[in-house]
């Protein structure tokens, strides 16, 4: 190999005359390559990942939004559930006071009847008791008056009531 | 040399041989094999970063996924690295990731002529990098840029020996940055040419080197990935010290 | 005669500079090993660390590869 090396293929590498070509192509790539890379694709990609971050973050903030708003229906939701369940039990409650109403006129009306009935019957037995009494002091003055007659004693009639009056009470 | 006048013959720095594409001597101009597959590097670049990433789409297809992968990737190591003011020089760092990346690759393609494999190449790549990243320093931070050399946490006395060390390891940042690619390179493909040199000599054994050249390949195929972001991290490492210089 | 040795002294130093090879290998590996049991222990914090990672290997590979280039001057460019 030492003859090869010698006749200059040894290692290409090393090999001077070719280097100023190298160089040259290398800098011509490398300025095209640079130009291609950050006039077109570089922006384009960052205008892209740019516009995909945009993106998710305003999704993220509908989501949000929605969720908040998933919240507030499910809020109003229960909302009015509780109304509802406040509802019932006001309805509830209002037909219970009105038949309980209801019950006390009954019975106050009942009630009224009863002691007007008992009254009535007081009253009658009142009167019957009055008038037994009436006939008792007609009779007591009739009686008075015939044994007066009987022992001919004089009396006015005044006199005669007033006494029987008297004795009546005396002895009721 | 025996050997080369029996059987086995095999030349791995053949590949390596720049050649005029239409014949004729080599002048700074003449196109020659390193035109032809820098061409295909570019052509390759901008297939991924423009038509690869032409959909512009939301939901991005595989071929843009993979060039606004490489974007963020580049992106984030520079933002990283080099710290965030280094960005402006993104493009830049950008597009030597690409050209590496792709100037590696394209030489895995059997027949192919890789461009990174020569010192001639990634020497200027390295010098560029390090004279700009050179001048930069001066630039942005004037005589404070020395202090890259003055490490202020050793005792006084070591200072200057320590100041004297990191001069030469600066000064021979370039030379290990160029010879790095281009060793790693042309190392692989020279071994995976030699392998297949033997697939020839051994006849109907020659499974064992096709295999050999196989798995060779899956790890060249890792070293060209790799090196393209070592030299890539290696320019924003540079570049960071040339925007902090204080250590 | 004397072509032969100096022929045969040159591709011992070849095979002597290999060994420098060897050396990277034991420093890449070196790197990656603890760079393994560092992150087991602290996983969190490996991620950060990859750069530095690759960083420390392409600097050990990098004078590995030094010799490979002067074993490959000795081969084809003495």
């Amino acid at each position: 190999m030492a003859e090869t090396a010698n006749s200059g293929i040894g290692m290409p590498q090393l090999d001077i005359s070719t280097f100023s070509n190298q160089i040259f192509w290398l800098v011509v790539t490398m300025v095209v390559l640079y130009y291609v890379m950050s006039r077109v694709a570089l922006p384009r990609i960052a205008a892209v990942l740019a516009d995909r971050r945009g993106t998710i973050t305003s999704d993220i903030a509908a989501a949000e939004e929605y969720k908040l708003k998933a919240q507030q229906a499910e809020e109003a939701y229960n909302k009015a559930l509780a109304d509802a369940r406040a509802e019932a039990n006001r309805i509830v409650e209002a037909a219970k006071a009105e038949m309980q109403a209801e019950l006390d006129v009954q019975i106050a009306k009942a009630d009224a009847e009863i002691s007007a009935k008992s009254a009535e019957s007081e009253r009658r037995i009142r009167e019957i008791r009055y008038s037994e009494m009436e006939l008792v002091t007609e009779v007591s003055k009739d009686v008075t008056n015939d044994i007066l007659r009987v022992f001919d004693a004089k009396a006015d009639s005044r006199s005669v009531t007033a006494a029987v009056n008297a004795r009546l009470k005396g002895g009721a | 040399m025996a050997s080369e006048s029996g059987g086995l013959s095999i030349k791995p720095m053949d590949q390596f041989q720049v050649k005029a594409l239409f014949g004729g001597d080599i002048s700074w101009y003449t196109p020659t094999n390193v035109t032809l597959w820098m061409a295909l590097t570019v052509v390759a670049a901008s297939a991924l970063m423009i038509y690869g990433a032409r959909g512009r789409a939301l939901v991005p297809s595989r071929a843009q996924s993979a060039a606004e992968m490489t974007y963020g990737f580049i992106y984030n190591m520079v933002k990283d690295v080099a710290g965030h003011d280094a960005v402006r020089f993104f493009p830049h760092i950008f597009t030597l990731f690409m050209f590496v990346l792709f100037a590696n690759l394209l030489g895995l393609i059997p027949f192919a002529f890789t461009t990174t494999s020569h010192i001639a190449v990634t020497a200027v790549l390295a010098f560029t990098v390090f004279l700009s990243v050179t001048a930069l320093g001066f630039i942005l931070n004037g005589t404070k840029f020395l202090g890259l050399f003055w490490v202020s946490s050793a005792p006084l006395a070591l200072r200057p020996v320590l100041a004297l060390i990191e001069l030469i390891s600066y000064f021979a940042r370039p030379i290990s940055h160029s010879i790095r690619l281009a060793g790693a390179m042309m190392a692989g493909h020279a071994v995976a040419k030699v392998f297949a040199g033997f697939a020839s000599a051994l006849g109907a054994a020659f499974f064992v080197p096709v295999l050999a050249v196989t798995a060779l390949y899956a790890l060249e195929l890792l070293v060209a990935v790799i090196q393209a972001y070592v030299f890539t991290i290696l320019t924003c490492v540079y570049l960071r010290d040339a925007l902090h210089p204080s250590h | 005669m004397e072509g032969d040795i100096a022929e045969m002294g040159k591709y011992i130093g070849v095979g002597l500079t290999a060994i420098g090879m060897g050396g990277a290998a034991i420093g890449v590996g070196n790197i990656a090993g603890n760079f393994l049991s560092g992150a087991l222990r602290n996983p969190s914090a490996a991620a950060g660390q990859t750069a530095m990672l690759f960083i420390g290997i392409a600097f050990a590979e990098a004078l590995g590869i030094f010799s490979f280039l002067v074993a490959l001057l000795l081969m084809f460019a003495v």
